[in-house]
């Protein structure tokens, strides 16, 4: 009744001025180089101030540009589309950067040679020496610790999934979840806690008993989400046919969703390898091999990383950047295969 | 407000599979226009290119012309947002932002278009309301979630939200395949009165509806699955129920196919 | 027996007939049933049992340490567990956690979620697979790694940002700078931002994928430009997500132990500067003390990790309960 009275008569028109497409590359470009410039000037040598000050005068520029040209409102959104930008650029490169000093200064002392010796005879300050022993020690622990944490971890995520109804699972459901956020130091105290009680000197399966801890409750996160995809159809199916919950359980269920299971339990591999601090207060570390996982003080590789860099001597930074190459490969390996076969066994659970 | 919409020679894509090919039609003001066809035949996205919504799906791309009142919404230098402010759009399930309250969600576009007194918003969501038939149902609770209302009222809310922006051209997009038949009656009642308004457009899978609510309607067909739908016949409303000029428009809405 | 079996089994679906309910129970006493459930309820309450003893285990051998603690355990300045009495608190260690992790999240959050943006809204569809795999891999990258990249490039590259803040912040005391290494709680803030990004950009991430494209349709219609899209309908879907993803990268910066040890050259002090060197936090505090510790002082350390085990209990429990409303909330308008 009312609409002629109270609405302003816009312009009719569909046409705004527009900055043209390559205007956001110019400011980009030109803040860059003003950047430089004002650096340059002002004598200061850290890229991290220049590209700071690249990044203000993109953000600040692009908005007086849009708003000039265009409109508050397209100015706006200009903004924020470089700022996205930017902090994208701007974690990229610390990340990068990581990734880059890793592989340049690890790749120095990182031979054969460096992957089959161990540090038994070999002074901080000298170079030579390797990573055998640590490698060994990292793969008995994280192998222990897997053979522990992973049977329990699916049969608790079984149990959630399949049988727990009750308040017996609510509260496992709750406990994992606060499992999940114990810093792994806090793993290692508690294991320490029981060592001290029974005077007990580090050994390389109590490190494993720590690190079991840390993975268990991703175990079962992962497990229980897999298990969830598995249609209910599939089990109403066997069960039908007078198969008995287990069997169906042990012949259905897990061969459906094995691939995402495995997956899973990879990551978690993954994550404990490069756990450190539990190692520390559990294992203490050794520069002799020790192959007895129940006896006596074991090296690792993150903690081989950790007491190299300790030490403070260059040939010993170097080969520090080396066994953390190494760790990262070894990491990125489990990751990508892990990745492959969720892609490769993925569930069809399409209808 | 309501404006004439001319399409010419109008070919929308995804990626590389053609979903229309080549349509013309003109759409007159203050009317109702019903789209009909087979599910898959592109009527819901030719109406998403007549407010260059269509490109906002992944590859999503159109060759051809959609004139505005003589303007070309596919022009160079055409704003895809004021676009969309001019020609306004109800989907086919009703999507009031679940966090806002009814008088935000109507007041939405509003407040994205330049600053109203308070007053002054109150009243245009109270005119956009009634014009909704939704103001004697709300206006105690305008302050609560707009997820909170039925999925009739929810649709009746979105158009609401739609017109308070007073756009030329009002799209919907089968705004009742997913309401009840009360609701569905209460939609259609309210398209009557819209059409003094504003021009309309809406797509829909029921030719019932069409035969109620529009002045004009448009079949859409495509020859097989895969091929790109193309524009059939449009005419009077009447007469394509009555006596359409194709055989194929007969078949369908005899209900020999689809 | 009877009555936990009851608990146990699903729930009867109203369409379930009778006879087929009693069948299902009766399926649950064979023997393989039986040992199958044992086995999988035995591992759900070995884990109960399990949290139940880091709980009991740590506070009894904190008990030890803290009866015989000469000062205020919450508020001494000092750590001298070898002293006789001995005399130790966690009040440095405390302020230097929270102040480190504060920082850390200050930093990492706006750019995690200004990232996640940009993978799911702004960057060139074929860009954002292959960056936010790679960034999923980053998560990978081991505590350890990015403590020996923090203290032997990281570091170094401080000095001109520390040595500009100084110039044009020095006055207001935090900022300030003596010019020692940038050994500092700021860089360690730093450091732990860069850690804690790719997490809570993945899950913040997760969550923007999922908003209903028809909210942002909604938008969109009303001619809403991207920007207005994303504030509308995208982070008040998302917000709560983002907080519970924030809150993950919290906890993770209040235990990192590694990076922290590695960085940081500690003192038993509050430095008003946060670019000066000093300071400690709960988890360095313990690696760094623990080899050359006694029993009574590795007990003493067990009573500081207790106090992180608290703190880090309840940022988590925090989280949950927020990721817990949003299931309420996001069911309510299914």
């Amino acid at each position: 009744m009312s609409t002629a009275t109270t609405t302003p008569k816009r312009p009719s028109t569909l046409r705004g001025a527009r900055l043209p497409k390559w205007a956001p590359w110019a400011i980009a470009a030109g803040s860059v180089a003003l950047g430089l410039g004002i650096s340059a000037a002002a004598g200061l040598h850290s890229s991290i101030q220049w590209a700071l000050i690249a990044a203000l005068l993109h953000v600040f520029g692009t908005y007086v540009i849009a708003a000039r040209v265009e409109n508050r409102r397209q100015a706006k959104d200009r903004v924020v589309t470089s700022l996205v930008w930017v902090a994208f650029l701007l974690a990229v490169v610390p990340l990068a950067s990581l990734v880059w000093s890793t592989v340049q200064r690890g790749v120095k002392v990182l031979d054969v040679y460096f992957l089959t010796h161990s540090m038994g005879v070999v002074a901080d300050s000298e170079t030579g020496g390797g990573i055998y022993h640590a490698i060994l020690g990292t793969l008995q622990q994280v192998g222990l610790a897997t053979l522990i944490a992973a049977p329990i971890g699916v049969l608790t995520a079984i149990y959630l999934v399949e049988y727990g109804r009750g308040n017996l699972a609510r509260s496992v459901t709750f406990f994992v979840d606060v499992m999940t956020g114990i810093p792994s130091i806090v793993a290692g105290l508690f294991i320490l806690s029981i060592m001290l009680m029974f005077d007990m000197e580090p050994f390389g399966f109590a490190g494993s008993l720590a690190l079991a801890i840390l993975m268990m409750p991703v175990v079962v996160r992962s497990t229980e989400e897999m298990l969830k995809l598995v249609p209910n159809e599939l089990r109403e199916a066997s069960l039908a046919l007078g198969v008995p919950k287990w069997r169906t359980i042990l012949k259905v269920v897990l061969p459906t969703s094995i691939g995402g299971i495995t997956t899973g339990i990879m990551l978690a591999i993954a994550r404990i390898a490069g756990e450190t601090a539990p190692v520390l207060l559990l294992v203490f570390g050794s520069k002799f091999i020790n192959a007895n996982p129940f006896d006596g003080a074991q090296a690792s590789l993150p903690l081989y990383i950790y007491q190299q860099y300790g030490s403070g001597e260059a040939t010993a930074y170097d080969r520090a950047w080396a066994a953390s190459l190494t760790l990262i490969a070894f990491v990125m390996v489990l990751n990508l295969v892990a990745r492959g076969i969720a892609r490769w066994k993925a569930p069809k659970t399409g209808r | 407000m309501a404006k004439r919409i001319d399409v010419s020679g109008l070919t929308a894509y995804y990626g590389s599979h053609k979903a229309i090919e080549d349509i013309s039609m003109t759409v007159e003001p203050r009317s109702v226009t019903a789209f009909i066809g087979p599910s898959g035949c592109g009527k819901s996205t030719f109406l998403r290119t007549l407010n260059r919504m269509h490109e906002v799906t992944s590859g999503g791309r159109v060759e051809g012309k959609v004139l505005l009142d003589d303007e070309d919404l596919y022009g160079s230098g055409i704003d895809p947002v004021s676009v969309r402010r001019e020609v306004g759009m109800v989907f086919q399930r009703p999507n009031p932002f679940p966090t806002m309250s009814i008088f935000d969600n109507v007041a939405a576009g509003l407040r994205l278009n330049g600053n109203y007194k308070k007053s002054e918003l109150s009243d245009i969501v109270e005119r956009s309301l009634k014009g909704a038939n939704l103001w004697n149902e709300v206006k105690d609770r305008l302050n609560k979630p707009g997820s909170g209302l039925s999925g009739g009222q929810q649709q009746r809310l979105c158009i609401a939200r739609a017109i308070a922006v007073e756009p030329n051209v009002l799209l919907m997009d089968e705004p009742c395949s997913a309401l009840d038949p009360i609701s569905t009656l209460a939609i259609e009642d309210l398209i009557g009165e819209l059409k003094e308004r504003f021009t309309i457009v809406i797509v829909t899978h029921n030719m019932q509806q069409a035969a109620r609510v529009s002045d004009r309607t448009a079949f859409f067909n495509l020859s097989a699955v895969g091929q790109p739908g193309k524009l059939i016949e449009i005419d009077d409303t009447e007469r394509i129920f009555s006596n359409p000029s194709v055989q194929a428009t007969e078949d369908y809405i005899s209900g020999r196919f689809g | 027996m009877d009555t936990t079996q009851i608990a146990d089994a699903p729930p009867p679906t109203p369409q379930t007939p009778p006879a087929e309910q009693k069948r299902a129970a009766r399926g649950a006493t064979r023997p393989g049933d039986r040992i199958f459930l044992g086995l999988s309820r035995g591992s759900g309450i070995l884990l109960l049992v399990i949290m139940a003893a880091i709980a009991g285990f740590l506070t009894y051998r904190a008990f030890l340490a803290i009866s015989k603690d000469d000062g205020n355990f919450l508020t001494t300045f000092a750590w001298n567990t070898g002293a006789n009495p001995p005399v130790f608190g966690i009040a440095v260690l405390a302020y230097g956690t929270i102040v480190s992790s504060i920082i850390a999240m200050i930093i990492a959050v706006p750019v995690a979620v200004a990232i996640a943006l940009f993978l799911t809204h702004y960057a060139p569809r074929r860009l954002s697979g292959p960056i936010a795999y790679v960034i999923d891999l980053l998560a990978a990258v081991p505590s350890i790694v990015y403590g020996l990249w923090g203290a032997l490039i990281l570091v170094p590259h401080m000095n001109g940002l520390f040595g500009w803040l100084n110039d044009y912040l020095g006055w207001t005391g935090i900022f300030s700078w003596q010019g020692g290494a940038a050994r500092s709680m700021l860089t360690v803030g730093i450091l732990l931002a860069i850690m804690i990004l790719p997490i809570i950009t993945n899950v913040s991430r997760e969550v923007f994928r999922q908003v209903p494209q028809m909210h942002e349709e909604a938008a969109l219609a009303l001619g809403a430009t991207r920007w207005e899209v994303i504030r509308m309908s995208v982070l008040p879907f998302g917000r709560s997500g983002v907080i519970s993803a924030s809150m993950l990268g919290l906890g993770r910066a209040l235990g990192e132990t590694m990076a922290v040890a590695t960085v940081l050259s500690p003192d038993f002090l509050i430095h008003t500067s946060l670019l000066d060197p000093g300071g400690g936090t709960f988890a360095q505090n313990i690696a760094s003390k623990f080899s050359e510790a006694t029993e009574f002082g590795r007990d003493a350390l067990i009573a500081s990790g207790l106090v992180l085990f608290v703190i880090t209990l309840l940022v988590n429990g925090a989280a949950r309960a927020i990721i817990a409303r949003r299931k309420e909330y996001s069911g309510a308008n299914a």
